[in-house]
């Protein structure tokens, strides 16, 4: 105990260098932990996001592509299908149930889906759990209703009843706005941490209803606007979608209807199993995340032999310090000891430092990464697979550490007593 | 009269260098004030590391309050150095970094005979060091600031108090007046001889200061007693 205590006394008398020491192992603990942390997150997120969907459908580009817009709002489709193709595949004798997904539009950074009511029936998510509303209803009495995800109705401060305007396309940039056309919030869901969330849901016929009166992407002018009440009295009809989720009747039948869809001769479209574009994500993102973790292994190990040339430097003007235990009655292992337990302390508290920083880091970067990428960082506990990180630092540090110790031993079996420094 | 140290027939030569100590006889009673003189080179400081037992001789034999010390594995040695042993070296021998009164605590951390000893004869390890902090003219305002704050008189007051808590039969002094004037450097020594006295320890006492010498029950000249005393000096 006493060791411990005259180790750390040390380590006070060199504060700045300790001081430094500890944070360099910090930072690099943060980077490693961060890179670990955000790799299982993603994959969890990414993984929650949808179940008990059997097919995801698109206009033909890559299974990657498809998966990222249509179900985590990541980018855009590369071209829509058209509504009879929605109709063909709904009506398919294997398909059980059909979700059509259209996108497009945004409100202030979030996303706006226009989709049916069989969304909030069919559509499941984490494990196998269904969408709820925590206030309102779904829309449908109106054509001009939205039902809002969780965060946007927090974020915003939305209540039931209010109106909102809608924007057209996606970008950050000022956007030509539908304010002609304005939506009453008749639901808000419970929060499901997936890009539900972040979703405002309106119905197919009021996608039509804003764009009605567009041409080539521009909004009419004068006598060619339609006004929302004259929109309420047309039948609309959906031309295209962006994409659709089907569920079947029997997972068994997932290839056949797969391969049914994809050489469909209506249209180019592509159908993908979620799960199998989820491992290819995987895979692509595999490489990326073995070179980070391996970089930060390598910031790791260049903490600790900061630690290590910090410690080293200091043992010959601490010559005169080992005598003085020496002839107090310390042995060399003693002396040894001390040099050990000081690397662990530094270790130790850089790696306390590094967790610290690391939650402070989420705590500000977990909006901007939600928003921006859709992972959802949560402030939990650290887990198995972090602790054993953790301890591994340690145990590297422990190995580290038998250089000064061994140095410190034999300069100390030499120096005997009477350093005269 | 017992001996508490006695040396008979020592030799000793640093690797690849010429005989360095070559000490036929020499014996410190027990409770005796002994002055060893020697020039710089003289070899004192390799003695002094022979007598802890950092160091063993060639040839000869070193026997220290009863125990051989070549007999000894070298962690027995460092154990009996703890127990019987209080050394105070010429300056810096604090610990910077440690107040007062956990300095002069140090050897009760290495020795649980000395830590014994102090806790049986004052009641707490503390206890003791305050007392001998006290008799050695350091009030307790002191005690607990930090040793590189105390002037190079008062450090080598308390460096004695360290050599002397746990009472160790022998204590061995390495020019530990240098740094101090004369007036202060004799009023150290009788303060020291005080203490020693008090606690039954013998004192070798290494100087090339001969000034201080008619202070002492005996003085031996080292070029003297050592018959290498004419080989080139090697440290």
């Amino acid at each position: 105990m006493h060791l411990i205590r005259l180790a750390l006394a040390s380590l006070r008398n060199r504060r700045f260098t300790a001081l430094l020491t500890v944070f360099a192992i910090a930072l690099s603990a943060t980077l490693l932990l961060a890179v670990e942390r955000v790799r299982v997150e993603a994959r969890m997120s990414f993984a929650n996001t949808i179940s008990s969907t059997d097919l995801i459908v698109g206009a033909r580009s890559g299974s990657v592509n498809l998966l990222l817009y249509s179900v985590f709002r990541i980018g855009n489709a590369t071209n829509n299908i058209r509504w009879s193709s929605y109709q063909h595949f709904a009506e398919h004798p294997q398909v059980k149930w059909a979700i059509p997904l259209s996108l497009g539009d945004s409100h202030r950074g979030y996303r706006v889906l226009g989709t049916s009511a069989a969304y909030f029936e069919h559509y499941q998510y984490g494990r196998k759990q269904a969408l709820e509303l925590a206030k309102g209803r779904p829309f449908g009495e109106d054509l001009f209703e939205v039902v809002l995800g969780a965060e946007v109705a927090r974020k915003l401060g939305y209540q039931l009843n209010d109106e909102i305007v809608l924007a057209h396309g996606v970008a950050k940039v000022t956007l030509q706005k539908h304010d002609d056309k304005p939506f009453k919030v008749v639901g808000i869901l419970k929060p499901t941490a997936t890009p539900v969330d972040r979703t405002l849901h309106i119905s197919l016929a009021g996608i039509e209803a804003l764009h009605i009166d567009w041409q080539n992407g521009m909004p009419a002018y004068g006598n060619g606007k339609i006004s929302a009440e004259q929109a309420r009295e047309m039948a609309l009809q959906p031309k295209a979608i962006t994409a659709m989720l089907l569920g079947l009747n029997s997972r068994i039948a997932s290839f056949r209807v797969q391969r049914e869809i994809n050489e469909y001769s209506g249209e180019p479209l592509l159908a993908i199993l979620p799960g199998v574009a989820l491992q290819e994500l995987w895979s692509l993102m595999g490489t990326a995340e073995k070179a980070l973790f391996v970089v930060s292994l390598f910031v790791v190990l260049t903490g600790l032999i900061g630690m290590l040339t910090a410690i080293l430097t200091s043992l010959n003007e601490r010559r005169r310090e080992m005598a003085i235990l020496r002839s107090v009655g310390a042995r060399p292992w003693h002396v040894a000891l001390l040099l050990v337990l000081e690397s662990l302390t530094l270790t130790l508290l850089g790696l306390l430092l590094g967790v610290a920083l690391l939650y402070a880091g989420l705590l500000i970067a977990r909006e901007p990464v939600l928003s921006l990428y859709g992972i959802y960082l949560p402030l939990s506990a650290p887990t198995w697979y972090e602790l054993s990180l953790l301890g591994g630092i340690l145990l590297a540090a422990l190995v580290i550490s038998i250089v000064p110790a061994w140095r410190a031993y034999r300069q100390s079996l030499s120096d005997g007593l009477s350093i005269r420094v | 009269m017992s001996h508490v140290l006695s040396l008979t027939d020592l030799q000793f030569a640093w690797p690849n260098q010429a005989l360095l100590l070559d000490i036929p006889q020499f014996s410190l009673t027990r409770g005796e004030r002994l002055f060893l003189k020697g020039p710089s080179g003289s070899g004192k400081t390799t003695l002094l590391a022979l007598l802890g037992g950092i160091q063993l001789p060639q040839q000869g034999q070193l026997v220290t309050n009863g125990n051989t010390l070549s007999s000894l594995s070298a962690a027995a040695r460092d154990h009996f150095r703890a127990d019987h042993m209080g050394y105070l070296f010429q300056q810096f021998n604090l610990l910077p970094f440690l107040d007062i009164t956990s300095n002069v605590l140090l050897p009760c951390r290495f020795s649980k005979r000395r830590a014994a000893r102090a806790s049986e004869r004052y009641g707490s390890l503390e206890q003791a060091a305050r007392h001998l902090l006290e008799q050695l003219g350091l009030p307790s305002s002191l005690h607990s600031r930090r040793a590189d704050e105390l002037s190079i008189g008062q450090q080598q007051r308390v460096a004695a108090a360290r050599a002397l808590i746990g009472s160790p039969e022998l204590i061995i002094a390495d020019e530990p007046t240098s740094a101090l004037d004369y007036d202060s450097r004799e009023a150290f020594i009788r303060l020291l001889f005080a203490e020693c006295s008090g606690a039954g320890a013998s004192l070798l006492f290494v100087s090339h200061d001969q000034s201080l010498a008619p202070l002492f029950d005996r003085v031996v000249d080292l070029a003297e007693l050592n018959r290498a005393a004419g080989a080139p000096a090697c440290i």
